[in-house]
């Protein structure tokens, strides 16, 4: 699919180079920052303080996203190819947005209930599978889940109003 | 032969039905693990990791813990090829070199053999790495025994300049992708002075980073976005393997006993030196066309090109776990996790395990003879199986591969919190591994930051905060020395090569 002229892309190599490498300094600013707080000196029977080797991690983060950046400045145009084409972003977001709801819906629904949506919303929305293999599949993985982590391994997994109202809860 | 007298006694360990069970658990799950997308080695063992915590509290039961996780492991690397064999997806990164031909055969109707071949030689690989571990671990472990804290730290400073000098990233990348790690592995209590450090007034962050939940994040979530920019279609060859293929094929194969060998000395070494599974099976395929006869045929279908890196890559991910209970030191992301493991479940790697916990060094030992011949035969005789799950659609296997690894997040310590952190885990994983930054350095650095600080502090304690001290003797000296030459290699080879060139 990355074949032919032309694809559109959606972010550059360079734009993407250059934005994890101001991730990655913007964290190293972070941990210097706490490590100057926490002390980065010798202290008496300590030996050297808290802040002493994480603050030199955080300098090499520093530099060496500097570094990165530079690198990624010099990229000859030829060679700054799509980072990741229109088609494939959105390919990508179709996972990924549904993945962070579901991780917020844990929060307040339970693990279970929330599955079963997430694998439902999946296979009907991008596999397009029949109403009966949705509920099935969906509904199935949950019922293993349960057997397998709380009655096998006896790991009990977040549950929410839905199992409460089962008398599972 | 003491070692030969242990590894009997942990014959009689590993031996029990219980153990022979799991093993075989153990090797089918991996080989599920190794299959599917999005789920390998290392976020594989990780997901299950928190499911032994219980099985390791009853007596012998770590013993047991250990041979499941491990058997998990030798079960993806046997998974690996055969996506790679059969769909020219390599299911993990060190079966890549195997689709180069084993793909090829696969289309010529030779999917067969070139299964039989790459898991036969993935068990010689393994099975000779597994002698050497018997025969070296003691040595090294009673050599490490005389380490105090700069020699370990001195260890630990040659793992992570082994992964700047031999990477074939950029040296900055790997660099910063594993300052990340101890910086995150930082976060939280100070195990030394009870001082919080980068918690910023969060509750959840007060336990610090879970390395099984940036394992899960990144591998898992991470491959599962990349997996899906190349569509979501799988087509593959038909595999079937008959018991005529198979003696066929085994009758063939001594032919290449030389690469065999080539390939397991490449493996068992990238596997200590942490260089891993990966870079070692490129390298013995590379090695494998040089010297080889029909060299320049490969890349069409040889048997030759089969039995070369997946000989290596079984003989490395077999030897990263030598380092792993010597010295505490795993040489890859799966031994890592692995060792994580050993320190949840209590145990302390190193050097002492070998003299306060017999018992489970040789059943582990012994578990990795016998879990090699049962993966064998459940490769060997389920194939069409594993194929068949990959059949399955990615819109049905892979939300359920999501929760999966949710759930695997949540149990490392009953946190939703965690939950979300996979997710954060995975965008960075996904960027990561498109921007070439090395996952393998982040993980260990994770793993081993708090050992590795501790080791540094309590080195500077001894010697008053005198550097010289990672040079105080001949021993910790040349480690260092060794350490800071690998470091900077890019720069060394970058320098060499300039000269070279203007002097030419």
């Amino acid at each position: 699919m990355s074949e032919g002229q032309e694809v559109r892309a959606a972010f550059r190599r360079k734009s993407a180079e250059l934005a994890v490498a101001a991730l990655f300094f913007a964290l190293g600013v972070v941990v210097i920052t706490d490590s100057v707080r926490l002390g980065t000196g010798w202290q008496e029977v300590h030996g050297p303080r808290p802040g002493y080797f994480p603050f030199y991690i955080g300098l090499i983060l520093c530099v060496a996203s500097l570094v990165n950046a530079g690198r990624a400045l010099l990229l000859r145009d030829a060679d700054n190819k799509a980072f990741v084409e229109v088609g494939q972003l959105k390919l990508v977001l179709s996972v990924l947005v549904p993945t962070m709801l579901y991780a917020v819906l844990v929060t307040w629904i339970g693990i279970y209930a929330s599955s079963v949506l997430f694998i439902a919303f999946f296979m009907r929305w991008l596999g397009k599978y029949d109403w009966w293999k949705v509920v099935g599949v969906s509904l199935g993985t949950a019922v293993v889940i349960y057997l397998v982590f709380e009655k096998w391994f006896k790991v009990p997994l977040p549950k929410g109003p839905l199992e409460n109202l089962l008398g599972l809860g | 032969m003491e070692e030969i007298q242990s590894l009997m006694h942990g014959f009689s360990v590993a031996l029990s039905p219980t153990n022979i069970a799991l093993m075989f658990v153990g090797v089918i799950l991996g080989v599920i693990i190794g299959v599917l997308p999005g789920l390998g080695g290392a976020n594989g063992v990780a997901i299950l990791l928190p499911l032994t915590f219980g099985m390791a509290q009853t007596p012998g039961g770590a013993t047991s813990a250990i041979i499941l996780l491990s058997c998990i492991y030798w079960g993806a690397l046997f998974g690996g090829a055969i996506t790679s064999i059969l769909f020219n997806i390599p299911g993990e990164p060190w079966s890549v070199a195997t689709t180069f031909d084993g793909y090829p055969m696969a289309q010529q109707g030779k999917a067969g053999q070139a299964l039989t071949a790459a898991f036969t030689s993935s068990f010689v690989g393994a099975f000779l790495a597994v002698v050497m571990i018997t025969f070296l671990s003691p040595v090294v472990a009673k050599f490490a025994l005389a380490f105090g804290p700069p020699e370990f730290f001195a260890v630990y400073l040659l793992t992570f300049s082994a992964f700047v000098g031999t990477s074939k990233e950029p040296p900055f990348k790997t660099l910063a992708s594993m300052m990340l790690g101890f910086a995150l592995a930082a976060v939280g209590l100070d195990t030394v002075t009870g001082t919080l450090r980068l918690t910023f007034g969060s509750t959840h962050l007060l336990t610090g980073f879970d390395f099984l939940v940036a394992v899960i994040g990144l591998f898992g979530i991470g491959e599962i976005l990349l997996t899906l920019e190349e569509g979501l279609a799988f087509r593959g060859a038909k595999a079937k393997i008959s018991a005529r293929v198979v003696l066929d094929t085994w009758k063939e194969l001594p032919r290449y006993w030389l690469t065999s060998i080539r390939s397991t000395l490449v493996g068992c070494f990238m596997g200590i030196v942490p260089g891993g599974a990966t870079p070692a099976s490129f390298m013995s395929y590379g090695v494998a066309r040089r010297f080889s006869p029909n060299g320049n045929k490969f890349g069409t279908g040889q048997i030759e090109g089969v039995v070369a890196p997946e000989t290596a890559a079984h003989a490395a991910g077999t030897s990263a776990l030598l380092p792993m209970i010597t010295l505490g030191v795993p040489g890859s992301p799966t031994a890592a996790v692995l060792l994580g493991g050993l320190m949840i479940w209590g145990l302390q790697p190193g050097p002492l395990l070998f003299i306060e916990q017999k018992d489970f060094v040789w059943g582990l030992i012994a578990s990795m003879y016998l879990g090699n011949i049962a993966g064998l035969i459940v490769v060997l005789t389920c194939v069409p199986l594993f194929a068949a799950i990959l059949r399955v659609p990615f819109s049905v296997i892979a939300p359920i591969i999501i929760v999966i690894c949710a759930i695997g997040s949540f149990t490392v310590k009953n946190a939703i919190f965690d939950v979300w952190m996979m997710v954060v885990f995975g965008i960075l994983g996904y960027l990561f591994k498109k921007l070439n930054y090395p996952l393998a350095p982040l993980v260990l650095a994770i793993v081993l930051g708090d050992n590795a600080e501790s080791a540094f502090r309590q080195s500077m304690l001894m010697s008053q905060g005198q550097m010289g001290i990672l040079f105080a003797n001949p021993l910790v000296g040349t480690m260092t020395t060794l350490a800071l030459i690998l470091l900077f290699w890019p720069l060394l080879a970058w320098g060499l090569a300039r000269v070279r060139r203007v002097s030419a």
